[in-house]
């Protein structure tokens, strides 16, 4: 017997809710999920009641079992969070929806991710509250309190080993924005960027000025996952998963920065195994949805995903090579985090699907392998990779 | 009362609520440093765990060891993200790798001119900065340039 993940289960339904600025959503939180929901079902033409799993990740809070109850499901067979509050579980709980389905745990299960942080709390913001403990005592006193702080501190010194120059990073904030200005659903369309607004930008927090962080946005999004066998049974061109991986390497979850490989993305070991599952390389991949919550984070978990080494960063990262449709590695082609949305990065894995179907709003022509790589740093980290029935 | 780095009312640090790094806090408010070290392979450990994760002995000890080390990275914070910082303008926080303790690091803040240049690599010497109005009363553990 093959023990494997390759080939063995599609993502046959996507669906988003409207999404936001922080706080401007008239909805709540668990509504948008709701909405989410139903759209996947529509676009895969599915019944609510057939779901039968719920796989979400970043502690979403809306849980599985209430999900189930308030959308009528028949039964509920598998009902997963991914551990740990960042953007990195993405592709995580995309793995353990795949392997639900391939091992007939369950036969529907919807990955999905509902994020409204207008109405919860702001990851730009830090705590308000009169004591901290635990970790945060020892960070949160010296004003490092929010996730631009948590993150800048190794991309500073991944930057200084490296001698990476900031046109690299402003390559990757440049193509999303550009991307994001042919999407419909980007909060920043019709905001173009250009190469002396994002030079001139005001400091967030060095080395990020404002263009290289993330927004902050209420939204939701979902996706529909059935066993290989039955994609075909489904309205829209199946897109199979050819690999989905998650996890650490030693001690990435050291507490107070004090994780041995630090000025890294986390993705080192991972990546590996995300290649190995679906016998591919780098070179072989179409088209790049990487997690943009920083854009030094996008540079560092490609680098370790083997895109180009850390020496050849600054010729490697321009502006051509990242966007479609005739650039050598579009990246972000729905505009990503930092200019379409900020659904803790679920919509960047929607938009590595539309690009396998074939009908993104910066489609590569002929897009028939397709990964998406989640947030970098926030352990677990995880990545996947689709593809066409061409490539299964 | 002495000068302190960052403006009145951030999150007061206080001891986990199972009391893990108690010793720290309250070693720190008699100005010293105390980590964590396996009394049965020798090595220091840090950030706090209740088990060292190279010989995996729960007979860890709290010892003190000189505050002084050499700047791993740092951060320019420029925007406020409390009401406390707002309109306070940019401040600096360093990440401390102490090499007489087997490399573990410390997150504080860097005292003196916010607009310094900062070397990574460079050597720092610890400040002790007492809060000791605020309730509960607490100190950082603060670096200067050595």
């Amino acid at each position: 017997m093959q023990r494997t993940l390759r080939g063995q289960a599609a993502v046959v339904g996507l669906g988003q809710s409207a999404c936001c600025r922080y706080g401007d959503s008239p909805l709540p939180e668990i509504r948008l999920t709701l909405e989410a929901v139903l759209n996947a079902c529509a676009d895969a033409g599915v019944e609510a009641s057939e779901i039968d799993g719920f796989s979400s990740y970043g502690d979403d809070r809306s849980e599985g079992p209430r999900l189930a109850a308030a959308l009528g499901c028949r039964e509920l067979r598998y009902s997963n969070l991914v551990w740990g509050g960042g953007g990195g579980g993405a592709a995580g709980a995309l793995q353990n929806a795949a392997a639900a389905v391939a091992t007939g745990l369950a036969e529907c299960v919807v990955v999905y991710r509902g994020l409204a942080q207008g109405q919860f709390g702001r990851f730009g913001r830090g705590s308000e509250a009169q004591e901290v403990r635990g970790e945060a005592a020892h960070t949160v006193p010296y004003g490092l309190m929010s996730a631009p702080h948590l993150f800048a501190m190794k991309v500073m010194r991944f930057m200084h080993q490296h001698r990476i120059e900031r046109s690299a990073l402003r390559a990757i904030s440049m193509a999303a924005y550009y991307h994001s200005q042919n999407n419909p659903r980007a909060i920043m369309r019709g905001r173009p960027l250009s190469e002396a607004a994002y030079d001139e930008a005001r400091w967030i927090v060095e080395p990020f000025r404002l263009f290289d962080c993330c927004q902050e946005s209420d939204g939701a999004a979902a996706m529909i996952i059935v066993a290989a066998e039955r994609a075909p049974d489904h309205p829209h061109r199946p897109c199979y998963v050819l690999g989905a991986v998650s996890g650490a390497p030693y001690r990435s979850q050291a507490r107070v920065h004090n994780m041995p490989d630090y000025a890294s993305s986390h993705f080192r070991t991972v990546a590996g195994r995300l290649y190995a599952m679906a016998g591919l390389r780098p070179d072989e991949i179409d088209v790049l949805q990487c997690y943009d919550h920083f854009t030094g984070c996008v540079l560092m978990a490609m680098i370790d995903h083997g895109f180009c080494s850390p020496e050849s960063a600054n010729e490697f990262f321009t502006f051509d090579r990242l966007i479609a449709p005739a650039g050598l590695l579009p990246l972000n082609t729905s505009g990503g985090n930092l200019a379409e949305c900020y659904v803790h990065g679920l919509t960047l894995m929607t938009e590595a699907v539309r690009q396998i179907r074939g009908d993104s709003c910066n489609q590569v022509p002929g897009a028939e392998v397709s990964m998406m790589i989640a947030g970098a740093m926030a352990t677990p980290v995880s990545c996947c990779i689709l593809g066409a029935a061409s490539t299964v | 009362m002495s000068p302190i780095y960052l403006p009145e009312g951030l999150p007061s640090p206080v001891p986990a609520r199972d009391q893990l790094d108690e010793p720290f806090w309250s070693s720190l408010r008699e100005e010293r440093l105390m980590l964590q070290s396996c009394q049965a392979c020798g090595r220091w450990q840090w950030g706090p765990e209740w088990i060292c994760h190279r010989c995996r002995s729960f007979n860890l000890t709290f010892r003190p060891l000189e505050p002084h080390g050499l700047i791993y990275s740092y951060e320019r914070v420029w925007h406020p993200v409390h009401r406390s910082l707002k309109d306070h303008g940019p401040y600096l926080i360093v990440l401390v790798e102490i090499p007489h303790a087997d490399g573990v690091r410390l997150v504080g803040n860097l005292l003196g001119d916010p607009l310094q240049e900062v070397r990574i690599g460079q050597p720092v010497r610890g400040v002790f900065e007492h809060h000791r109005s605020a309730v509960p009363p607490f100190t950082l553990l603060q670096w200067m340039a050595a």
